[in-house]
């Protein structure tokens, strides 16, 4: 057997836990031994789901330990890290829950997932300063509605039917704290220097705040928010995001 | 390449950094001879991880380790990974940069654990290739580990020690001798640590690791020692370090304690405990230099 063809036989034994030992391994008793080969699959599995926990900690507390593992250990299964980089590990493992049929009875676990997992993107995300409030008054009051403004490289916003910004909030501290509003939030994830702020944002802020994320003009944004929300106030939102250092750069024009 | 590179860590004990300790580090500035980070925890963008690092890498001596490049993969070393690692020691210039004897990648993806490889004339040369093309790549000698294995392989042609020896003598790589990983391997395979350590080729050795292991027993009940990193050095390991370090002599040596991470001044006493039998070898080279 050459290398390369062995090599691949212990992946797919070490995959999957009901396979047979690869050929061609042995012990110091002349042979192979399965507890000794199900240290390598445990030490895969065990590495894998002790990562998601660290990442995903108040989904582990939602759900409880066992719980978790199960999850975890369901996921590792079929979603290998594609890189040795174990910080991106779990990206989509917010999708993985919301099709986990057991976890079906907490429908805004997904979202207290996305938001951990936005966490860490924040925590490893390129360093860059905040856009400044006194750089949107160097456009003239006319060209406002034409500008485009760059998220910040940590930020993600996350709109919840749930308020997964509580949740998380909720479970931050050793005790549980209390959830005032059971409302959707939109939830800003963002690191302006070396701290992850998790924000959530006024009620009505987030289809202006959508909107600019996903590229719009500012005169879009502010149209699309008075739609859904008569009383929108324009510049408080924008100052809002702005104090919040939600965003990084400011282009005029659609395209940046 | 033979010799270790002269701006290297100091033959002292030298811990982990773990993020938790990263303020205590920078405001105690606690008395440790180096630091050693695991490459893949920093290569993200930027954010805290750099942050610190930058900060502590101006203070202390760094070794950088890697945990992924796949050395001893049968398919072709991962080139953006090899970037990655090239960048990174462009960045904070560690004094030390090593690897493992082992692979993690298949065509699934990363599989997260140090696995291990038959010793043959076909892996010595492949492994050789990588070892080669991976200093190529970083522009600088990398320090090769011993592994720890829980099972052997029927083609193996070639012992363990000989296998590196190759190895480092092939591609002028140094040897990165993990004394934790020697007993672990050893009374799994139910060979003598002593005699590995005698054998081993000490002049190529640029840094040692210690670690806590774990044990259990295998299927017929014979004792099994895993590779944990998650307790202090076991009183077996200390003895075998201190038969290592009678041949090496002083050797700047990481004590690794990767799970369960404990406060900071527990894995500073562990420090302690080693550079006292480091300090204890220099000083009794001394007495024999003088005495001769």
């Amino acid at each position: 057997m050459d290398f390369a063809t062995g090599q691949h036989a212990f992946a797919q034994a070490l995959l999957h836990a009901d396979a047979p030992l690869p050929p061609g391994l042995t012990g110091a008793r002349g042979v192979a031994d399965a507890a000794r080969f199900a240290v390598y699959r445990n030490n895969v599995h065990v590495g894998l789901t002790r990562a998601l926990a660290q990442r995903f900690g108040v989904t582990e507390r939602l759900v409880g330990g066992d719980f978790f593992a199960g999850m975890a250990r369901a996921y590792a299964q079929d979603h290998k890290p594609s890189s040795p980089l174990i910080i991106d590990y779990g990206d989509d493992f917010p999708d993985f829950i919301a099709g986990f049929e057991p976890a079906q009875a907490l429908p805004y676990l997904p979202d207290v997932a996305r938001l951990e997992a936005a966490w860490t993107r924040a925590y490893h995300a390129a360093d860059a300063a905040p856009l400044a409030l006194a750089r949107l008054a160097a456009f003239a009051p006319e060209a406002l509605a034409t500008l485009t403004l760059k998220p910040h490289p940590s930020a993600t916003l996350l709109r919840s039917p749930f308020p997964a910004g509580a949740i998380w909030a909720a479970h931050q501290g050793a005790e549980l704290a209390d959830i005032e509003a059971w409302q959707p939030e939109t939830v800003l994830v963002v690191r302006p220097d070396m701290a992850v702020n998790v924000h959530v944002l006024p009620a009505g802020d987030g289809p202006f705040a959508a909107l600019l994320f996903a590229g719009g003009t500012l005169g879009a944004a502010a149209e699309a928010a008075l739609n859904e929300e008569p009383g929108f106030d324009f510049g408080a939102a924008l100052v809002g995001l702005l104090t919040l250092s939600a965003f990084a750069d400011i282009h005029q024009g659609d395209v940046p | 390449m033979n010799a270790v590179p002269r701006d290297c860590l100091p033959a002292r004990a030298g811990l982990g950094l773990k993020p938790e300790h990263y303020c205590h580090v920078l405001e105690a500035r606690p008395d440790i001879g180096f630091f050693e980070v695991h490459a893949e925890n920093y290569m993200g963008a930027g954010g805290p991880p750099h942050h610190y690092l930058e900060a502590v890498a101006s203070l202390y001596p760094l070794s950088l380790h890697g945990v992924g490049l796949s050395i001893g993969a049968a398919g072709p070393l991962d080139t953006a990974h090899l970037r990655r690692l090239r960048d990174l020691i462009d960045r904070y210039r560690p004094q030390s940069f090593s690897e493992h004897l082992a692979w993690s990648t298949h065509d699934t993806g990363f599989l997260n654990d140090l696995l291990p490889l038959p010793y043959t004339q076909e892996t010595l040369a492949r492994v050789s290739k990588h070892v080669d093309e991976a200093q190529q790549a970083i522009g600088r000698q990398l320090l090769l580990e011993n592994p720890s294995t829980y099972l052997l392989f029927a083609e193996s042609t070639i012992d363990e020690i000989d296998f590196l020896e190759a190895v480092a003598e092939r591609t002028g790589c140094g040897l990165l001798l993990d004394v934790n990983n020697v007993m672990v391997s050893c009374v799994n395979h139910r060979l003598d640590p002593t005699a590995y350590i005698d054998r081993f080729p000490v002049e190529r050795v640029g840094e040692i690791h210690l670690a806590g292991y774990d044990e259990t027993v295998d299927g017929a009940g014979d004792r099994l020692l895993i590779d944990a990193h998650g307790s202090p050095v076991k009183t077996d390991v200390m003895a075998l370090y201190a038969l290592t370090l009678a041949r090496t002599g002083p050797v700047p040596t990481l004590i690794e304690w990767d799970n369960d991470v404990p406060a900071f001044p527990t894995l500073h006493a562990e420090a302690v405990r080693v550079d006292a039998l480091i300090a204890g070898q220099a000083a009794r080279r001394n007495v024999l230099k003088r005495a001769g």
